[in-house]
């Protein structure tokens, strides 16, 4: 067993807080991504579960093993980190065997240890170039290769893929999640990417400020963000967001727009906090707000379109606001245009305007 | 590097091929190459003039030509019958080998320490480091002296070495270039069960190979033409190094400048391999190599 417990986590740099109170439990053999802007505390938590920076307060455990007191090579985890930090005088073989110097294996068992991981990651080929002489892709598969090679508990990645090509990025992605289901070990691993975290986490936690904002499968954290932070921070572009005020199932916005939200129930909490505070922050997704030419609920004039091939992202002017919409790519309109946008009122999201938590 | 990129720098060559055929020289360029020459033959002439009076009588030596009227062998092979100058070699090789060694191996270790680990009075220690080499030689030579006397150390090869064996330039020169070492090197080993010392050596000391290899060429060269401490620290002739014996064939009647001449010229042979093996290591770069591209 291997997950990794933090309990009420803090780390200050001085008199400086940078995370406070960090509560989180990954499972053993889960994908869990640490998501962020920066300065969020992200990197700063996976080095104090890694050992490399000192605990303020709380616990951090690893299987059934208090860490705090442990040096990072008694903790039985890997990292790679977000310049590869292979080492450029030694060659790809040396590279991969490092962590097995202090290993008490036979030369030959590590040998054949270096080989398994080489043919693993694709590398036989390289085993005796040095870093110089490889791509970056490849330095960061050398990477990932020494740290598979002691076959550790938990693999902990540093925003490992930030310098590599969008393409290439995209690939190192698919080869990470297919090594993961492989391996079937631990896996954390922060990146200020939200389409990384979308697509490689069994779960996201979003952090801002030292705070966990939000923890949650990917379905989770898209489609019911905690807050507007995440509402904005996950789904690219972002949420559009308008003021409000409810009244007896509408939404009254600026510009005297009253959005019918068509007898949509809500849970009696929900009811009750829209009773109590009816000023509201509503949340649209440009996915779930169309461009129709049936009147909607929206009118806008077209200020810009950003072709995607298989979508248009449309910027609308909406009054004194811009709303942005997905329009099907064929036929999208062009700027300039007068459009419509509507949207299903279950697809609205309600947030309160005083701590900006999500109210349904 | 990709295809892509492969592609714009031959495009970039082709292009700049035709100016390279054709050689023109701003008035700027004019003066920079210029400058470069004559420091070059300022540099060069007390080589020339070194070489040229070793190959050359007594009675010439005060002649500024440049290629001697008669020249002779005759002061390279007094100087190497001489059996006093092979021990000033092996001497002067022992105090400069040891301590380059010595510097290389504690400058080190200090500048890596005081780079890469945060504690207490890290910069106090830096700064008294710093503060010694505002201190001039003359200045410390008697404090040197009297501990050489008080501790027994006159006229041995420890009294001559001693001062040398550690120096505040090459911490300063070690610890900035230590701080070209990007921490996740050292983090990625410390994960790898390294401890503090391997991973100062195993990792540490490759990448800054440049630094070591300058570090090795100034001590040598500083110590193998050392003269005013050795010179009051040794007493016998066989344990003066090279600088301080040759200065032997100066004396109160004349100056023999052929001999001392012909044993500079033969004493620069050793620097010039120190030179040629370290100077390989002196590209930089290496460290680099390793990290995001």
């Amino acid at each position: 067993m291997a997950n990794v417990i933090l309990d009420n986590l803090v780390k200050h740099y001085g008199k400086t807080p940078v995370l406070h109170g960090i509560d989180l439990e990954v499972s053993d053999g889960e994908f869990v991504v640490l998501v962020g802007p920066s300065g969020c505390g992200k990197s700063t938590t996976l080095r104090m579960i890694a050992g490399l920076e000192d605990i303020t307060s709380g616990q951090v455990s690893i299987g059934d093993r208090v860490v705090n007191n442990l040096e990072p090579k008694d903790r039985n985890i890997a990292m790679v980190f977000q310049n590869y930090a292979i080492y450029p005088h030694m060659t790809v073989r040396k590279n991969i065997g490092f962590g097995l110097r202090t290993s008490k294996k036979s030369k030959a068992e590590k040998l054949q240890r270096i080989n398994e991981v080489a043919a693993m990651l694709d590398m036989t080929e390289l085993l005796d170039r040095k870093p110089g002489q490889l791509s970056g892709g490849q330095r960061q598969r050398v990477a990932i290769g020494r740290a598979m090679v002691r076959d550790p508990d938990v693999f902990l990645f540093d925003e490992p893929l930030s310098n590599l090509d969008a393409q290439l990025r995209t690939q190192m992605r698919l080869e990470i999640k297919k090594l993961h289901q492989r391996v079937g070990r631990t896996i954390i691993f922060v990146t200020h990417d939200q389409v990384e975290a979308m697509t490689m986490a069994d779960r996201i936690v979003i952090m801002k400020d030292g705070h966990i904002q939000q923890i949650g499968s990917p379905f989770e954290v898209f489609h019911k963000p905690a807050n507007q932070f995440v509402a904005r921070f996950i789904g690219a572009p972002p949420m559009n967001m308008l003021e409000g005020r409810y009244q007896q199932g509408k939404l009254h916005l600026q510009d005297d727009i009253v959005l019918d939200l068509g007898g949509r129930v809500f849970s009696a909490a929900a009811a009750s906090k829209l009773a109590e505070h009816p000023q509201v922050v509503i949340g649209m997704r440009p996915d779930d707000l169309r461009v129709t030419s049936e009147p909607g609920h929206f009118k806008g004039e077209v200020a810009l379109i950003e072709p995607l091939g298989s979508e248009t992202l449309v910027y609308a002017n909406v009054g004194a606001k811009e709303l942005i919409a997905k329009a099907p790519g064929r036929v999208p309109p062009t700027a300039g245009d007068q459009v419509s946008l509507a949207i299903e009122s279950e697809l609205i999201h309600l947030f309160d305007t005083r701590d900006g938590v999500l109210i349904e | 590097m990709s295809g892509h990129d492969i592609t714009a720098s031959s495009t970039t060559l082709f292009r700049q091929q035709p100016k390279v055929s054709k050689v023109h020289f701003s008035s700027g360029q004019f003066v920079r190459w210029l400058l470069l020459f004559l420091g070059g033959i300022a540099m060069i002439m007390p080589i020339i003039y070194m070489l040229s009076t070793s190959f050359k009588f007594p009675f010439e030596v005060y002649n500024l030509n440049l290629i001697p009227e008669e020249p002779t062998l005759e002061n390279y092979t007094y100087v190497l019958e001489d059996g006093r100058f092979y021990g000033w070699l092996i001497t002067s090789l022992i105090i400069a080998t040891v301590t380059t060694i010595s510097n290389v191996f504690f400058d080190s270790l200090v500048g890596y320490a005081l780079c890469k680990f945060r504690f207490p009075g890290r910069l106090i220690v830096f700064i008294a480091i710093l503060s010694t080499l505002m201190i001039p030689t003359e200045m410390l030579v008697l404090p040197w002296y009297l501990m050489s006397k008080n501790f027994g150390w006159l006229d041995t090869h420890w009294g001559i070495m001693f001062p040398g064996l550690m120096t505040a330039f090459g911490t300063f020169l070690m610890k900035q270039f230590f701080e070209t070492v990007p921490d996740d090197f050292l983090e990625a080993a410390r994960i790898d069960g390294l401890n503090e010392l391997q991973i100062w050596w195993t990792v540490a000391m490759p990448l800054v190979k440049p630094a070591l290899a300058a570090l090795a060429i100034f001590v040598f060269l500083g110590n193998w033409t050392a003269f005013i401490w050795p010179l009051i620290v040794t007493n016998s002739q066989e344990m003066y190094t090279l600088p301080v014996g040759l200065s032997t064939f100066s004396v109160e009647a004349q100056v023999e400048w052929e001999l001392i001449m012909t044993g500079a010229a033969i004493s620069t042979i050793p620097t010039l391999i120190v030179f040629l093996v370290f100077q390989r290591y002196i590209i930089r770069g290496v460290v680099m190599a390793g990290l995001k591209g």
